[in-house]
């Protein structure tokens, strides 16, 4: 399917019921990758997105023509994801998991490996992303992993494009410094 | 360690939501289509559509017409396919068979509570009896409520596999159905009864039959009254006629009192 985003934009506009499944099929695949580093696992993420995107779509129909035509679809929809990224992270430090039992965390491996081509690989860039500071790590996974560009994370993070590079440049030093700790 | 072999690391990271997401995004906000096929009922093909939570609609053929214009007319979005999902087909396969909802599931969110309570009640009566619509009324706890009954039943869904041609008017004529009383005649005929002279003994008075052997009065087309033999039955205007008799009620049938 070849939609460009201004295109989807005008068929939102005009029938949202019908554009909104290629909406989803056009983000979802971003959307989960990138929520996937910033939840604690694969369950909280599926359900981020989904709520994500449940989200977008109530509040497009409280939207009138002019403003679906001019939103940024996709900074717009990661607001809302990494929104609940934050709140789910904060519901969780206060209270936690009774059972204690990460899905995840269940196969990591002793594998240091940079590449993470399984779910160990995975869970070990989790903790690595973990220890880096918030506004480091949203524009780390935002830029690297799900491939925005700096102005488009700016928006998302309410943060100046200049700060964002910083943001970037740091969180990478602090990523490299983590990893060269890493007992081999 | 480069920041290139950090950042190719970090890239590697992306991958594909699950399978299944965009549905349960539109299940939850109740836009997921329906999916509906073409099976073959008892008074020829009908469209057979399900959410994922059952059946949804039942609509002849010769009523919907082509499957874009059953789709127009449903209340959802709708996605023809060939085969309902394995979940669906075993037991729609049999409920068609045998004219019981068995283990099919039927999804009836979309209606009210008083609609669905009739629906499910009716979904009670077996193949081959009629009750009344007051004996709907009666066992959901709503005695007066027999018009209301009778156009819940009207605006059923689920015609056929949810029997609402086995409802019939109180003073024993076969009565009105969605699609017509000749197909609502000729269900009844399908499930071996005669719907002429079922309407015959009502205009003759008799609501009930008692079988002498027992004691026991039944609704005419009860399972337990079509055993009793011609030579032991007794019949009945009504439920008080039978008890002062000193007749009992049918626990199955459960005859309105």
């Amino acid at each position: 399917m070849t939609t460009t985003v201004a295109d989807i934009n005008w068929r939102l506009a005009d029938d949202t019921d019908a554009a909104f499944p290629d909406l989803v099929r056009s983000l979802q695949d971003g959307i989960f990758s990138g929520v996937l580093q910033l939840t604690r696992n694969r369950h909280d993420a599926e359900d981020v997105t989904q709520e994500t995107f449940v989200r977008v779509y109530r509040a497009l129909t409280g939207y009138d023509q002019e403003r679906i035509r001019n939103l940024e679809l996709r900074a717009w929809i990661w607001t809302i994801a990494l929104n609940l990224c934050r709140n789910r992270a904060r519901t969780r430090s206060r209270r936690p998991e009774v059972s204690g039992v990460d899905l995840d965390r269940a196969v990591t491996t002793s594998d240091p490996g940079l590449i993470a081509a399984d779910a160990a690989g995975l869970e070990i860039w989790r903790g690595r992303l973990s220890r880096v500071s918030p506004a480091q790590r949203y524009a780390v996974v935002l830029h690297h992993v799900v491939g925005l560009p700096h102005v488009e994370i700016a928006e998302i993070t309410g943060r100046t494009e200049s700060t964002t590079r910083s943001d970037l440049r740091r969180g990478l030093a602090a990523l490299r410094k983590i990893i060269e700790e890493e007992p081999s | 360690m480069s920041n290139d072999t950090i950042t190719q690391a970090l890239e590697s990271l992306a991958t594909n939501a699950p399978d299944g997401l965009l549905d349960e995004v539109l299940d939850a906000l109740g836009i997921l289509p329906d999916e509906f096929t073409l099976v073959d009922g008892p008074t020829g093909p009908a469209y057979v559509s399900w959410s994922r939570a059952g059946v949804t609609a039942y609509v002849p053929r010769s009523i919907a017409g082509s499957p874009e214009q059953f789709a127009a007319q449903h209340p959802r979005p709708a996605d023809y396919v060939d085969t309902p999902p394995r979940r669906l087909a075993g037991h729609l396969d049999r409920a068609l068979e045998t004219g019981r909802l068995g283990k099919l599931a039927v999804d009836l969110d979309a209606l009210g509570e008083f609609q669905r309570k009739v629906l499910e009640k009716c979904a009670e009566i077996p193949p081959g009896e009629i009750r009344p619509y007051g004996w709907i009324a009666k066992e959901i706890g709503n005695p007066g409520a027999v018009r209301a009954v009778g156009s819940a039943l009207g605006r059923n869904p689920i015609p056929v596999l949810i029997p609402c041609h086995r409802v019939v008017r109180s003073d024993g004529t076969i009565g009105k159905y969605a699609y017509g009383s000749t197909m609502k005649r000729e269900l009844l005929r399908s499930e071996g009864l005669d719907p002429e002279a079922i309407e015959m003994t009502a205009r003759g008075g008799t609501r009930l039959v008692g079988t002498e052997t027992t004691g026991i009065y039944c609704y005419p087309t009860c399972r337990h009254a079509k055993r009793s033999s011609a030579r032991h039955r007794v019949d009945f205007r009504s439920a008080a006629e039978a008890e002062d008799s000193g007749f009992r009620a049918c626990k199955v049938c459960r005859p309105a009192a």
